[in-house]
C-alpha cells in the first residue's frame, strides 16, 4: 500500500486517514492552498496553513479549521504532516508526509520564482514527489518578473498618454495582488472590481500591507476612470461591465499569454505572461532538487512532461486529478 | 533615381516626421517585428492603418519596398525545409524531437515553437514586450535590418546545408524572440498577416499622399524588391517600365439585402460565377502575359494560351475566368486541380485537364486603359474582340438575360447544373474600379450542398486557435461502419470551439501523433460548394470549400446522412 493512492475522492493517505485537496467531501482535508480547485467545500474538517486560513473562510464560509505555520509538525496516527512554502499564492504550500521514514510531498501548484508574498519555494527532498504540470512545456519560460512589470508599467503609461485606460485581467486571488504591486510604482488611482475587493478587504484584515484601491460601484460616474488602472478577474473581460471604462485598452496577465494565439483570441490589446506556476525550467528544477526517485504528475501537460522526465532518468507517472479548473490552469475559462 | 518624382514623394512626407527617422531601431528587424506585432495584435482596422503609415514614414527604405512585397503576396522562396528548422532547432536548445513535436501541436505554428524554445539572450528580452519598451536601439549587437535578412536568404538559395545552417542558427541567436518569429515566417515562406493588400495600399495612400487606386496599380505586377526603391516603385515609371504590370482586380462582395435594392433590372448585367481561377491575359510590347488573380505570373502553365501572342494586338489586357472546358462545356474545378499545382505541365495533363479562358471585360484596348468607360461599352469591345479572334477555347462569358428578378431568380436555380457557383450582377453603367467594393458588382451564389456527419478525428488548430482542437474530420456512415469523408476547420463560434475541445479532450480514444481519435457523439451540418470523384480519399469523394454550416446538436449520430447519399450527390453534381 503506497503511502498516498489516488482515490476518487482525491490524494488520500490511508496510513493517516487523511485527504490532501480532495475534490469530494471528506472527514480530514489537507488544504495546499484557498483554489476553488484545490479547497472545496463540505470536509467536516480542514488543515492548512495560517495565511490561507482567512481565504479559506472567505470562500468556504466557516467550518472546522486548523491552521499551521510552516514546518510544524502535524500527527496524523504516526504520520507525520507539514507545510511548506509553495510560492504560488499567499499560503500556499507544499504538503510534507512522513511515515516510517519514508517521505512523500505534494507540490499543490507552484511557483520558483519568489513574488514577495507567497512564500519562496522550498525543495523538500523526498521519496515520491508528485507535482503539478499545468506549463509543463520547454515553450513556456517565463521571464524575471521585474522585466514583466516593467513592461506593464509601460503599457500604463502609454495608455495614459492615449487617453485610455488600463485594464488588467487577471485571477483574483494570487495575480491581483502581484499586479498591485506592479501598478503602484506609476499610479495612485487603482480601482478593483469587487471579487478582486473581497479578496483584498479579507488580507488586508488579516494583516497584509497592500496598496490602497477602490471598489467599483454602480454608482461611480465614468470619469472616475478615466486615465486610471483598472484591475478586474478574467470573468469580467468581455462582459458589459468592462464598458464603463472605454476608452480602454485590455492587458491579459496569465502565462497562457506566452503563445500568440492565445492572445489573439482573448482579444486582448496586450498580453502578459505572468504566471503563478512554475515555467519548465521551474518545474525541472523543483522536481531534479527533491531527489525523489519517483516522481507523479498531475494536472497540465501531464504526458509530456513525464515523457520526458523518464528520458532523462526519473521514474515519473502520470496522474489524473480533479485539479486545474480554476486559476490560470483553466485557459478557456480564464 | 534621378527624376524630379522622388523629391515630390518626400515632400509629401511631413518634415516633422523627419527627425524621427534618426531614431535607429527604425533601421533594424526589430521595427519590422514591432510592425507585425501591432497588425497581428490589434483588431481595429484603423490602429493597423496607422502602424503602417508609421512604419512606411520612418521604416528602413529598403526594408519599406520588403514589406510592400510581402504584404503583397511577394514572399521570398522557402531555401530550407521545415523539418530542417525543427532539427536543427532541437540540437541547439539538446530537447527530443517528440517534444518539439508536442510544443508544435500547441503552439499550432512552427516558426513560434522555434521563437519560444531558443532562450532569450540577455537582458535584450525585454524589447519582446508587448508594449515595446524603447530601451533597446542601433547599438544592439548583431541586429540587422529586414532585408539584410531577406536577401541573405537569396544569396543562400543553392549554397550548401552546412551554410545555411550556421546562417539561420547564428540570426536565431541574436534576435530576441519577437524577432525571430518573424524571421522564421520569412525563412519558412508561410508569412501571413492579418492585414489585407488593401490596407496596404490605403496605408502607402496616406504616407505618400497619392490615390490608392493609383498605388494598388504601381505595385501591381512584376517587381523585385531587391533591385526596387520605395521611391521607384511608387512613382510612375514604375508602370511605363514594366510593360508585364496588370491591373488591379475588381471584386465583387456577396449581395447584401434583395434583388429589389438593387433596382430596375434592366440597369444589371447577370452573367454565371464560374469557379477557375480568375485571371488577366496582357499583351504589350510583342509578349503575353497571364497573370493570377493571387498575381502570379503563369503564362507558362498555360501554353494553350500563347496562340494569344501572335492574335492580340498590343496593348490588350482581357479579365476573364480560367475554366476547365471541354467540348463547349464548363469542367467540374476538380479537373483544373490536377494540373494548376504542378512545375511541368505534360502532354498528357493538357490532353486530360484541356481549358477555356471565359472573358468577363477588357481593360486596356489599342494601349489605352478604358476601365474609366461604362460596363456596356467595354463589353461591346470585348465582343468585337473575341468573336473576331475565333478560337473555340476563348469564349465570352455569357450574359443572362432576364427581364425581371424573379425571372433570374429562376435562371440562378439551373447554375449547378453548369457547373457555376451562382450568378454575378454587374451595373451596366459601371467602371472597373480596384480590388473589393459594394455597389456596382455583386455576387450571388447559389446555397452550398449540405450533409450531416459526425465527427471522428480532432486535431489541435494553429493562430488563435493554437491548444484547442479546432481542426476536425468528419464521417458519414455506410451500414454500421463510419466512413471519414472530409476535414473541416471553420464556421463554429469561440464558444462553440471551446465546447467541442472540451468534449474532445474527455471522449478522446485514440492519440496518433497530434490526432485524436473521438467518440463519435457530435454531429455537424457540412457546407461544400461542390463534389468530385477521388481516388486519393477513402470515401471516394472529395469535397470543395467544406466547413461547419451548424452545430446539430438535436440530432443523433445514428441519423447522419450515408455514404450513399454522397455518392448520389456525387451523380448528381459531381461532373
Amino acid at each position: 500500500m503506497p503511502l498516498i493512492s489516488f482515490t476518487d475522492k482525491g490524494l488520500y493517505c490511508a496510513q493517516g486517514n487523511f485527504y490532501i485537496d480532495p475534490w469530494q467531501p471528506v472527514d480530514k482535508a489537507v488544504i495546499t492552498h484557498a483554489h476553488s480547485d484545490h479547497a472545496r467545500p463540505g470536509s467536516q474538517a480542514y488543515l492548512c496553513h495560517h495565511h490561507t486560513l482567512p481565504l479559506l473562510q472567505l470562500r468556504l464560509g466557516q467550518g472546522h479549521y486548523q491552521a499551521v505555520e510552516w514546518n510544524e509538525k502535524v500527527y496524523f496516527n504516526e504520520v507525520t504532516v507539514s507545510l511548506h512554502p509553495a510560492g504560488h499564492i499567499i499560503g500556499s504550500s507544499q504538503i510534507r508526509v512522513e511515515y516510517k521514514g519514508e517521505v512523500w510531498v505534494v507540490s499543490g501548484d507552484y511557483k520558483t520564482e519568489a513574488d514577495g508574498f507567497s512564500g519562496d519555494f522550498e525543495p523538500i527532498s523526498c521519496n515520491t514527489f508528485i507535482s503539478e504540470s499545468t506549463f509543463g512545456l520547454p515553450i513556456y519560460n517565463w521571464k524575471p518578473q521585474q522585466e514583466i512589470y516593467h513592461d506593464i508599467q509601460n503599457w500604463i503609461r502609454t495608455n495614459e498618454v492615449a487617453n485610455k485606460t488600463s485594464v488588467l485581467i487577471g485571477y483574483s486571488l494570487g495575480k491581483a495582488q502581484r499586479l498591485l504591486k506592479a501598478v503602484e510604482e506609476v499610479t495612485g488611482s487603482i480601482y478593483v472590481h469587487g471579487a478582486i475587493w473581497n479578496v483584498h478587504e479579507t488580507l488586508t484584515q488579516a494583516g497584509w500591507k497592500l496598496p490602497a484601491v477602490q471598489r467599483i460601484t454602480p454608482d461611480m460616474p465614468k470619469e472616475t476612470f478615466k486615465s486610471s488602472v483598472v484591475i478586474a478577474p478574467p470573468s469580467a473581460d468581455g462582459s458589459p461591465w468592462m464598458r464603463r471604462f472605454s476608452p480602454h485598452s485590455t492587458g491579459i496577465c496569465s502565462g497562457w499569454m506566452q503563445v500568440r494565439g492565445n492572445q489573439r483570441r482573448r482579444n486582448a490589446d496586450a498580453g502578459f505572461a505572468l504566471s503563478d506556476h512554475a515555467d519548465w525550467n521551474g518545474l525541472l528544477k523543483a522536481v531534479k532538487a527533491t531527489g525523489a526517485e519517483k516522481v507523479f504528475i498531475t494536472h497540465g501537460f501531464q504526458s509530456a512532461f513525464s515523457r520526458y522526465l523518464n528520458e532523462i532518468g526519473i521514474d515519473a507517472h502520470e496522474v489524473k486529478t480533479e485539479f486545474g479548473t480554476e486559476d490560470e490552469e483553466s485557459q478557456l475559462t480564464n | 533615381m534621378r527624376s524630379s518624382r522622388e523629391s515630390t514623394l518626400k515632400a509629401c512626407i511631413p518634415l516633422s516626421n523627419y527627425r524621427i527617422i534618426k531614431l535607429s531601431h527604425y533601421h533594424i528587424m526589430y521595427s519590422f517585428a514591432q510592425l507585425i506585432y501591432k497588425l497581428s495584435n490589434s483588431t481595429k482596422t484603423n490602429e493597423k492603418l496607422q502602424a503602417l503609415v508609421e512604419y512606411f514614414l520612418h521604416g528602413d527604405e529598403k526594408d519599406k519596398v520588403w514589406v510592400i512585397a510581402l504584404f503583397s503576396g511577394r514572399r521570398p522562396r522557402r531555401t530550407v525545409s521545415g523539418t530542417q528548422l525543427t532539427v536543427w532547432c532541437t540540437e541547439l536548445v539538446n530537447l527530443p524531437i517528440w517534444l518539439f513535436q508536442e510544443c508544435y501541436h500547441t503552439v499550432g505554428d512552427l516558426s513560434e515553437t522555434i521563437a519560444l524554445l531558443i532562450p532569450e539572450k540577455s537582458s535584450y528580452a525585454s524589447n519582446s514586450s508587448p508594449t515595446g519598451g524603447g530601451r533597446e536601439g542601433a547599438s544592439r549587437e548583431g541586429a540587422h535590418p529586414l532585408h539584410y535578412y531577406v536577401e541573405k536568404f537569396q544569396q543562400l538559395e543553392k549554397a550548401a546545408e552546412e551554410e545555411k545552417k550556421a546562417f539561420i542558427l547564428q540570426s536565431w541567436q541574436e534576435l530576441n524572440s519577437r524577432e525571430r518569429f518573424v524571421f522564421n515566417k520569412l525563412l519558412s515562406g508561410t508569412f501571413r498577416v492579418g492585414v489585407s493588400q488593401k490596407l496596404m495600399v490605403n496605408a502607402l495612400a496616406k504616407t505618400v499622399k497619392l490615390d490608392p487606386n493609383v498605388i494598388a496599380h504601381r505595385i501591381s505586377g512584376h517587381w523585385d524588391p531587391a533591385t526596387t526603391t520605395f521611391t521607384a516603385l511608387l512613382s510612375e515609371q514604375s508602370i511605363q517600365t514594366d510593360h508585364s504590370k496588370p491591373y488591379p482586380f475588381y471584386l465583387a462582395y456577396a449581395l447584401e439585402g434583395t434583388l429589389h435594392d438593387l433596382g430596375e433590372p434592366a440597369d444589371w448585367q447577370a452573367e454565371w460565377k464560374w469557379d477557375g481561377i480568375r485571371g488577366q491575359v496582357i499583351k504589350r510590347n510583342d509578349q503575353l502575359f497571364v497573370w493570377s488573380r493571387g498575381e502570379d505570373l503563369i503564362t507558362e502553365k498555360f501554353p494553350e494560351y500563347a496562340i494569344l501572342q501572335n492574335r492580340l494586338q498590343n496593348g490588350t489586357v482581357i479579365d476573364g475566368e480560367i475554366l476547365p472546358y471541354k467540348d463547349g462545356l464548363v469542367l467540374n474545378f476538380n479537373v483544373l486541380q490536377t494540373r494548376i499545382g504542378r512545375k511541368n505541365i505534360t502532354k498528357k495533363n493538357l490532353q486530360e485537364a484541356p481549358v477555356g479562358l471565359f472573358a468577363y471585360d477588357l481593360l486596356e484596348l489599342n494601349g489605352e486603359d478604358i476601365r474609366h468607360l461604362a460596363l456596356t461599352e467595354r463589353r461591346a469591345e470585348l465582343e468585337k474582340l473575341v468573336t473576331s479572334l475565333q478560337l473555340p477555347w476563348l469564349q465570352l462569358s455569357p450574359v443572362v438575360a432576364f427581364r425581371s428578378w424573379d425571372e433570374l431568380t429562376s435562371q440562378r436555380g439551373q447554375s449547378r447544373n453548369i457547373n457555376s457557383e451562382g450568378l454575378m450582377l454587374k451595373r451596366k453603367s459601371s467602371a472597373y474600379l480596384v480590388g473589393r467594393r459594394r455597389g456596382d458588382w455583386w455576387k450571388w451564389k447559389i446555397d452550398p450542398l449540405t450533409i450531416d456527419a459526425v465527427m471522428v478525428y480532432a486535431q489541435k488548430g494553429a493562430g488563435r486557435r493554437s491548444n484547442l482542437y479546432t481542426d476536425y474530420t468528419f464521417a458519414v456512415k455506410d451500414g454500421d461502419k463510419l466512413v471519414p469523408f472530409t476535414k473541416a476547420y471553420s464556421g463554429l463560434t469561440d464558444k462553440e470551439f471551446a465546447q467541442v475541445d472540451a468534449f474532445v479532450k474527455r471522449n478522446s480514444l485514440e492519440k496518433f501523433g497530434p490526432v485524436r481519435t473521438v467518440k463519435p457523439e457530435l454531429v455537424f451540418e457540412i457546407a461544400f460548394e461542390g463534389i468530385a470523384a477521388s481516388n486519393r480519399h477513402k470515401s471516394g469523394v472529395a469535397l470543395r470549400f467544406p466547413r461547419i454550416s451548424r452545430w446539430r446538436t438535436d440530432k443523433p449520430p445514428d441519423e447522419i446522412n450515408t455514404l450513399e447519399d454522397l455518392k448520389k450527390m456525387l451523380e448528381l453534381y459531381g461532373k
